[in-house]
């Protein structure tokens, strides 16, 4: 292929604009996995989830997907807070998280995966809103709209929770349980319910990032499975519940899957993530910005 | 002859947090060290640098003879070095029989000295019976009580038969004639010719253990010398024992 | 029992099995007990790794599929008798487990089971591209319709599983019995404890990972024959991961009985269910038995078996007794 700057230029810009989107998905994963240090594999699935109900509530109600995705929060946020309880019970409490807690978070992907098969078949479902479809030009450069709108909400979403955990007395609670426990025990706070706060907001998260997901693209429920390489990628390389750090690999991961897609075809998009994943686990553990 | 021990100038940090900074000791074999100073003064972080558990960033370890930098835990603990942890760290899922098992298969057999199969259970149950914990040899270390546990790491440390042996707090909460039952085993070892440190809050213990004593303050080495000397050091009372 | 012994027990069970199947004369019995087999394969390499030494595997398909697309490829080149293609493949996927344990066991335990989990994916990009091996569109493997001495093909393909289930479950019981059963069961307890004992955890665990991850590739070599049409859907197909992970768990994973009997219970019970349900429906009762069992019973149906046993012999001395002096030393007793 003739290398082409116009090509390379919108190569550009549309993975910046999916990394933006690719932020809001790894949101939650870093609020969990990189802060609570709890490892949620079944996020993506969750963020399916929040994309069907999105299409849900888009079809019957005829109300915006993005609009839905912040209205239905209070749901997710209610069952993420009844699985970190199940899952404190069960699993953190013993000292069986890795092994038990793996395989219980592996459990919820899958059925919530095989659920939305038996609900809603393996076709393609996707939402109406105004700006899916038109795409502003500057000269050569192309904006698509459906990956703007997303890209630029889920911005205010990280700007959002990052003024949450630094700003709020929940927030630095949330921080502070990342480093100890103990120190929280004696302000009188009970690490579990502050644990509980904050896996309840990473699932919220996932009703978002669905709603940007059925904006973007088609979804069907395997969908999920490409992220988990992806979004456990871009946590890492961000260093780790860093939000900042989050926004920086997200955009990078989005760049670079972008380029490859333009330059070597789609098919071949999934495997940079993962090639990056094993390449920061080997090279850098402590992700980009390291700590 | 040459030392046994030979820590050269040792720095180790936690992002800015200076936790040990040339820290330079020597050590002959057969030695009985007394290594003391105030919670968080680095000792642990110490012990865990000279075992390979953590990784120094600056100055080096040379033990018998050879550099141990880049080496890993497991290779130090084959060399000869053996270590009990501040909190005991027993094999859950394994019998305290099985505890001792560990050692054995894996450091001593390391240095060609492997015990046949029909040795090695009564090799196991003698070590339990020195720390009086054969009785319970055949069942899992949950249900031990704390004490009983810091018996059984040292006697998992002992198990792998080491050349210098490191206690690390194994006498919290022992009662006074169990720790003198300790001091006794430890004396064992020693007269055996097993360089020993024992790191310990109980003073009267360490002072009638040690024929030499090294204190740690944030992070430094402040005083090492004979025990009467150093604890009447005018900076070790001020920094730690008349604090 | 001895070893030898052990493995010589396992393989007349194994003839009875087959002369069994053989007397009942239905092809079916074979097609449908291949299955099993090869869960009883899948679900023990799985535990040794999983349940031996603590690390979590999601990526059962994946080492599978690789077995399975291997065969495939060397097909393609040149049609080989069915044990060479297992050696191939048992070496492929070892030799791929070998290198994900290398880039990612030295960090924390969460690492590598999120790249396992990601490898599936990959390697089925991977092959979707692969024109080679018949890319999306699937590849067809002509099998024989007979083969002497056997007689109908499946058999002779059940008898090679059935092999590779008694080979696998004397490899994992001789691994339980020896040194390097003792220092995986350190590595599941306490790492640091563990090479503070002299023991060397990384290399134990890439020793794990390659011998599961080849246990894993051989289930999976003799597959292209069994289906006669490989895709890659079918290769890396859901059921594979989810399988391999409840079976042990369900099972017991401190000993080779408990991935043996999650195996043959959740096989056979899946194998005569698929008949009357959807498989999605299937694979939702095996996601809810996988989730209900490590809050309910974290040691399976094994540590079910030995609590009941326990409480009848406490009831029947008189309990606080006994309580005292129980003999902790059985497999899966762990509090």
């Amino acid at each position: 292929m003739i290398f082409s700057f116009d090509l390379f230029i919108n190569a550009i810009v549309s993975g910046v604009l999916i990394g933006g989107f690719y932020t809001a998905v790894t949101s939650g994963v870093s609020l969990s996995f990189g802060i609570l240090d709890i490892v949620n594999i079944a996020h993506p699935a969750f963020i399916i989830l929040g994309s069907y109900v999105a299409y849900l509530v888009n079809t019957e109600l005829g109300i915006d997907p993005i609009v839905a995705g912040v209205v239905m929060t209070p749901a997710f946020y209610a069952l993420g807070a009844g699985i970190y309880q199940v899952y404190y019970l069960s699993f953190e409490k013993r000292g069986q998280e890795s092994l038990r807690g793996l395989a219980f978070f592996f459990g919820l992907l899958f059925i919530t995966e095989v659920m939305l098969v038996l609900y809603f078949g393996v076709d393609y479902r996707y939402v109406g809103a105004s700006y899916i479809g038109p795409t502003w030009h500057f000269g050569n450069l192309d904006v698509p709209l459906r990956l703007l709108v997303p890209c630029l909400v889920s911005l205010l979403l990280i700007a959002v929770l990052q003024l949450v955990l630094t700003k709020t007395f929940v927030g630095r609670a949330i921080m502070a349980v990342a480093q100890d426990q103990f120190a929280l025990k004696l302000m009188a706070i009970d690490p579990v319910r502050i644990k509980r706060i904050a896996f309840g907001l990473s699932i919220a998260t996932a009703s978002l990032a669905g709603a940007f997901l059925i904006v973007i693209q088609p979804v069907e429920p395997s969908v999920g499975r490409q992220y988990i390489g992806r979004v456990f990628a871009i946590c890492v390389l961000g260093g780790m519940g860093s939000l900042p750090g989050t926004v920086i690999a997200a955009m990078l991961i989005g760049i670079v899957e972008s380029l490859t897609s333009t330059f070597y075809g789609p098919s071949w998009a999934p495997a940079v993530a993962f090639g990056f994943l094993l390449l920061t686990l080997a090279v850098r553990p402590a992700g980009l910005l390291g700590r | 002859m040459t030392a046994l021990l030979e820590i050269d100038n040792l720095g180790k940090r936690f992002g800015g947090f200076v936790a040990l900074e040339n820290i330079s000791i020597s050590m002959e074999a057969g030695e009985r060290v007394g290594l003391i100073g105030p919670n968080g003064s680095g000792k642990s972080t110490l012990v865990n640098c000279i075992c390979g558990t953590l990784k120094n960033e600056a100055g080096s370890v040379r033990f018998d003879g050879a550099r141990l930098d880049g080496r890993t835990a497991h290779q130090r603990t084959r060399a000869g070095l053996s270590r009990t942890f501040q909190l005991p760290r027993p094999f859950l899922s394994l019998t305290l029989l099985d505890n001792m098992r560990i050692p054995l298969l894996y450091a001593v057999a390391a240095r060609g000295a492997r015990h046949s199969g029909h040795e090695i259970e009564p090799r196991c149950l003698d070590l339990l019976r020195v720390v009086g914990l054969d009785g319970k040899a055949r069942q899992l270390p949950g249900a031990l009580t704390q004490v009983e546990m810091r018996k059984l790491e040292l006697a998992r440390a002992m198990a792998a038969e080491p050349k210098l042996l490191i206690a690390d707090e194994s006498m919290a909460g022992l009662t006074h004639s169990e720790v003198e039952d300790i001091l006794a085993l430890l004396k064992r070892l020693n007269a055996q010719g097993i360089t020993v440190v024992l790191i310990e809050h109980i003073m009267r213990a360490v002072m009638s253990f040690s024929q030499r004593l090294i204190v740690l303050v944030s992070g430094r080495k402040i005083a090492d010398g004979a025990p009467d000397e150093v604890v009447r050091n005018p900076e070790v009372e001020r920094a730690y024992l008349g604090q | 029992m001895r070893s030898d012994v052990f493995l010589l027990v396992w393989l007349v069970i194994g003839a009875a099995l087959y002369a069994g199947a053989e007397a009942l004369g239905n092809d079916y019995v074979f097609f449908a007990g291949y299955v099993v087999l090869q869960y009883i394969v899948l679900s023990t390499a799985w535990n040794i790794l999983g349940g031996y030494c603590g690390y979590v595997n999601f990526g059962s398909a994946a080492f599978f599929a690789l077995g399975a697309y291997s065969t495939v490829a060397i097909h393609q080149l040149h049609p080989m008798p069915i044990p060479v293609l297992v050696v191939f493949g048992g070496i492929v996927s070892g030799v791929v487990g070998l290198g994900m344990g290398y880039l990612t066991l030295r960090l924390r335990g969460a690492f590598f089971a999120i790249a396992t989990l990601a490898l599936a994916v990959v390697l089925e990009t991977l092959i979707v591209n692969w024109d080679y091996v018949g890319g999306s569109r699937g590849a067809f493997i002509v099998r024989p319709e007979t083969i002497a001495p056997f007689g109908s093909y499946i058999r002779y393909l059940f008898l090679i599983m059935l092999l590779l289930a008694v080979g696998s479950i004397a490899v994992a019981r001789l691994i339980e019995r020896s040194r390097l059963g003792y220092g995986f069961a350190t590595i599941r307890d306490d790492e640091m404890a563990a090479e503070a004992s002299g023991v060397p955890t990384l290399w134990l665990k890439l020793i794990a990972t390659t011998i599961s991850g080849a246990l894993m590739g051989m289930a999976g070599a003799p597959f292209p024959y069994y289906i006669g049409y490989l895709q890659p859907s079918s290769a890396f197909g859901l059921d594979y991961a989810v399988n391999s992970i409840a079976m042990p768990l369900i099972g017991g994973t401190t000993s080779w009985i408990g991935p043996l009997i999650g195996a043959v219970v959740l096989g056979s019970l899946q194998q005569i269910a698929t008949v009357t349900i959807s498989s999605a429906v299937n694979l939702l009762i095996v996601g809810f038995l996988l989730v209900a069992f490590v809050i309910v019973a974290p040691n399976g149906i094994v540590g079910l078996v030995q609590k009941y046993v326990q409480h009848k012999r406490v009831g029947f001395v008189g309990r606080h007794h006994v309580k005292a002096d129980m003999p902790a030393g059985i497999p899966g007793s762990t509090p």
